[in-house]
């Protein structure tokens, strides 16, 4: 009994894992699966052995199931699958296949305490959007540089990042790593405008060089955009999609 | 009283006040504690590898001292020695030499706590308990030393150029640190070598005091040790080019100095408690009778209580840290947790995680030594449950490792679901209902074989469970609300009251409970031994995942400074200034792991063979 009831819920835990991907098409990585899996394994074991009641319980059918002389056609049968459930594990594990290894891209780069960028020295450390101030100081012409940081958006960066700036122009899709999504809490939101500035300004080439290949297709928007038209569209991606950047006071 | 013991006395108070004095001598007096150089001499700055020359002061203004900046180095400045790869072997001395020290820093510390328990309720399993717990930790001093020795030698032979410069600044404190560390000696063997010579009435209280000292001197060398490595992560009194300002205080007093002088000092005691634990469960599998079972049960018991008691205020302690490195600096800040390292924080969020899971297993199976604890080990699986859920939420990490079709699917390298988990507020939400669940787990077992015989019991119940619900209602609201829906400002002020509500819950609890079970009736004698074998094998867990994990972190505080030896003042160009590959990392940390082990299993058997005689029948 509890041991069926070990094999119930290692079987649910394993489909609330998998549901994502079948209702949503989103599915939990299969690496992230494996760890899910097994820390929820060993919670159930854990739970299911903290008394000595239930560890004999849990146990008593494998127990029997080895040493009852009766049980020795279930013991045969259990020990030819058991190996061979394992091989085929093993093999669906390690077959040559067509599909490109998995990859772990680190996709928030460190960025440097100093940047060279139009002729000028910036310490990242202490930059600041020039025309953050306005927000409190002057709400109309905030907006009106939001509105402007939009017309730069527009002509420059949907292409790639959408026009809902969810990562999904018209473009993005060709490219590998995908357009940054500015939409939700986990991107942008946690950054500082120095370092979403440094980002646009030096693009892809101006990534550290821990962690390469990156393969941005990011230009260098230095070479084609002012400075004063980057913080421009800094405002813009920020209040579009609802978020404040990152700051310590 | 007769003369021979009158001057016994005398000397061992002399001895004492010696110990004092010098203590008192050794420790840095605050803000106002400057130490300069005043031997005269000019420093001047050479080329390449000889940075830092000490020439005569002809022509230097009277009294001032000036100093070179940083060396430059080439290459071709790193000694090397064929067949060693420098950088490996000062990592896994390095390492080795922290593990160590860990230990023999955190033991004196509850060895002293449980010696004045002892003394304070006249139990005598108290004072043989502690005396057992120092015991073990004494060989291992030794082994400190060694590793300490050959530390300072390896890194003179290695990297003489960057020493040379460590010792410009902080070579005053070199000579206070190997001071303090006789002292230390002293007051190690003393404590050790008189427990039974100063085990009653006047005498104990001067044992007592002798282990007060020990942790002074012990923490002390412990501070100097954390102002080297912090000043190589946030350097002060310095400037951009390296050159000391001359106020040894500015470079020890540095921006990350007291965030990981609180880390360290918290993290060593879980660490030591972890290692007793596993000497504890090495001893109850080797016991052949009943009574020495019961002993190191209640050993184990003891020093899974003190890895536990401060395991649970540690990642409060890692996050002020990290949080201090962020404000110092964004770059390492986010090396650290959102660029090349985030994935060795998520095996570090599991190693925190199997640690929770072992505690709370060894409570759970704890139960099994009492009778009354039938009526609580249901909830075990809603603990379970609960535990589980928060854990792998702590792990979720926010940037995945996908397979190309994964990556179609989701349209991006962060999931549309578990992307907001992968972040700090989903993180700090988890770990504090994970602390409040596993306090539940030692309350449940607190008071498994007792029955409140007060009158108000059910009403301080209700009085806990509101506490309870209140308190994670708060974290939820700070951590969903503060953390996803408000600018960053608050997203991380919030984690400082998800904190209070954490802590508010463990003291109002504690409080609540000793109160409450005053004068409690027991269901019956605890029956100490009774423990499953299984259990034991989750005080080796603790002790093993503790060591990898400190192992892990440490790899990762020294490289968030990647190829500086002084962050941004002196730059690493030895051959082996890049960051090694996550894997690479995990394989050298997890040799150390191993070799670290088996000295340890070597000290067990140690303190094994100490207690054995060899027979006439053997002879």
């Amino acid at each position: 009994m509890r041991l069926l009831q070990f094999v119930i819920w290692v079987i649910i835990s394993y489909l609330f894992f998998k549901l994502p991907g079948i209702l949503m098409g989103k599915p939990i990585p299969s690496s992230l699966i494996l760890m899910y899996m097994f820390f929820a394994v060993v919670m159930i074991l854990l739970v299911m052995t903290s008394t000595e009641k239930s560890t004999r319980e849990l146990l008593a059918p494998i127990k029997s199931m080895l040493e009852d002389p009766s049980k020795k056609l279930i013991r045969n049968v259990v020990f030819v699958i058991v190996p061979i459930v394992a091989g085929v594990i093993t093999y669906e594990q390690i077959k040559p296949t067509y599909e490109a290894p998995v990859e772990l891209r680190s996709t928030h780069p460190a960025p440097p305490s100093t940047i060279k960028i139009y002729g000028k020295t910036y310490d990242l450390l202490a930059l600041e959007n020039p025309y953050r101030k306005y927000e409190k100081e002057d709400p109309e012409k905030f907006k009106e540089l939001v509105r402007e940081g939009g017309e730069v958006y527009f002509k420059h960066c949907f292409y790639c990042h959408g026009d809902k700036l969810d990562g999904k122009g018209h473009y993005g899709q060709g490219f590998n790593p995908l357009p940054l999504p500015f939409q939700g809490k986990d991107t942008i939101a946690q950054l500082q405008e120095s370092y979403v500035f440094w980002r646009i300004a030096t693009g892809g080439p101006g990534l550290p060089k821990e962690s390469t290949p990156w393969l941005s297709a990011m230009p260098i928007w230095e070479d084609f955009i002012t400075e004063e038209e980057i913080w421009k569209v800094i405002l813009f991606i920020y209040d579009y999609t609802g978020n404040v950047p990152r700051s310590w006071e | 009283m007769q003369p021979i013991l009158r001057s016994k006395r005398a000397l061992l108070l002399l001895a004492l006040t010696g110990l004092v004095v010098l203590f008192m001598l050794m420790v840095p007096a605050g803000d106002g504690y400057v130490l300069h150089r005043t031997d005269g001499l000019v420093y001047a700055g050479g080329g390449g590898g000889g940075g830092s020359e000490a020439v005569s002061s002809e022509g230097a203004e009277a009294g001032k001292v000036e100093y070179p900046p940083a060396p430059k180095l080439k290459e071709s400045d790193y000694p090397t020695i064929s067949g060693i790869n420098s950088r490996v072997f000062v990592w896994l001395v390095a390492q080795l030499h922290l593990w160590f020290a860990a230990f023999v820093l955190a033991v004196p510390i509850f060895v002293f706590i449980i010696e004045a328990i002892g003394m304070a309720t006249k139990d005598e399993r108290y004072d043989k308990m502690a005396y057992e717990f120092i015991k073990v930790s004494i060989t291992a001093y030794s082994i400190t030393a060694i590793f300490g020795g050959l530390l300072a030698i390896s890194l003179m032979v290695f990297y003489p150029d960057f020493m040379k410069y460590l010792t410009l600044i902080f070579g005053d404190s070199f000579i206070w640190y190997a001071l303090i560390f006789f002292a230390e000696s002293a007051c190690l063997y003393i404590y050790y070598y008189g427990w039974n010579a100063m085990k009653h009435g006047f005498r104990k209280w001067m044992h007592l005091t002798i282990g007060f000292l020990l942790n002074g001197v012990g923490t002390t060398l412990m501070l100097f040790a954390n102002a080297w490595v912090t000043f190589m992560m946030s350097p002060e009194g310095v400037d951009a080019s390296g050159v000391f300002g001359g106020n040894m205080w500015e470079a020890i007093h540095n921006h990350l100095w007291n965030p990981i002088n609180l880390h360290r000092f918290i993290a060593n005691v879980a660490y030591g408690g972890s290692v007793v634990g596993a000497y504890a469960a090495y001893k109850f599998l080797s016991a052949t009778t009943e009574e020495e079972k019961a002993h190191y049960d209640w050993m184990g018991y003891t020093a899974n209580f003190i890895a536990i008691a401060a395991l649970l205020p540690l990642p409060f302690a890692g996050y002020w840290l990290t949080a201090e490195i962020y404000a110092y600096s964004q770059q390492m800040g986010i090396t650290l947790m959102g660029g090349v390292f985030a994935w060795l924080f998520i095996v570090q969020a599991v190693l925190i995680g199997a640690l929770f899971l072992s505690a709370n297993y060894y409570l759970w199976c704890g139960m099994e030594r009492s009778e009354g604890a039938y009526r609580y080990t249901p909830y075990i699986k809603y603990i379970g449950f609960v535990i589980v859920v928060c854990f792998l939420v702590w792990f979720t990490p926010h940037t995945m490792i996908l397979t190309p079709s994964e990556l179609k699917a989701l349209g991006g390298q962060y999931h549309p679901i578990l992307g907001p988990l992968g972040i700090m507020p989903a993180k700090n939400t988890a770990v504090n209902i994970m602390i409040i669940f596993t306090f539940l787990s030692f309350l449940l077992y607190r008071r498994a074989n007792k029955i409140p015989t007060v009158s108000w019991a059910s009403f301080g119940n209700g009085v806990q469970i509101g506490i309870f619900t209140a308190a994670m209602v708060n974290i939820m609201i700070l951590g969903v609300y503060y953390g996803y829906f408000t600018n960053t400002v608050y997203k991380v002020a919030s984690s400082v009251p998800q904190v209070v509500a954490t802590l508010m819950v463990i003291v109002a609890g504690v409080v609540i409970d000793v109160f409450m079970y005053r004068g409690a009736k027991e269901v019956g004698p605890l029956k100490w031994g009774k423990m499953p074998e299984r259990s034991q094998y989750a005080l080796f867990l603790l002790a093993v995942s503790f060591t990898w994990l400190m192992g892990l972190m440490g790899f990762i505080r020294s490289a968030i400074r990647q190829h500086w030896h002084v962050y941004t003042v002196m730059r690493d160009n030895s051959v082996d200034a890049f960051t090694p590959t996550i894997g690479y990392a995990a394989k050298v940390v997890s040799v150390g792991t191993i070799i670290f082990m088996a000295i340890v299993i070597f000290i067990f058997w140690l303190s094994h063979l100490s207690g054995k005689k060899q027979t006439e029948y053997q002879r």
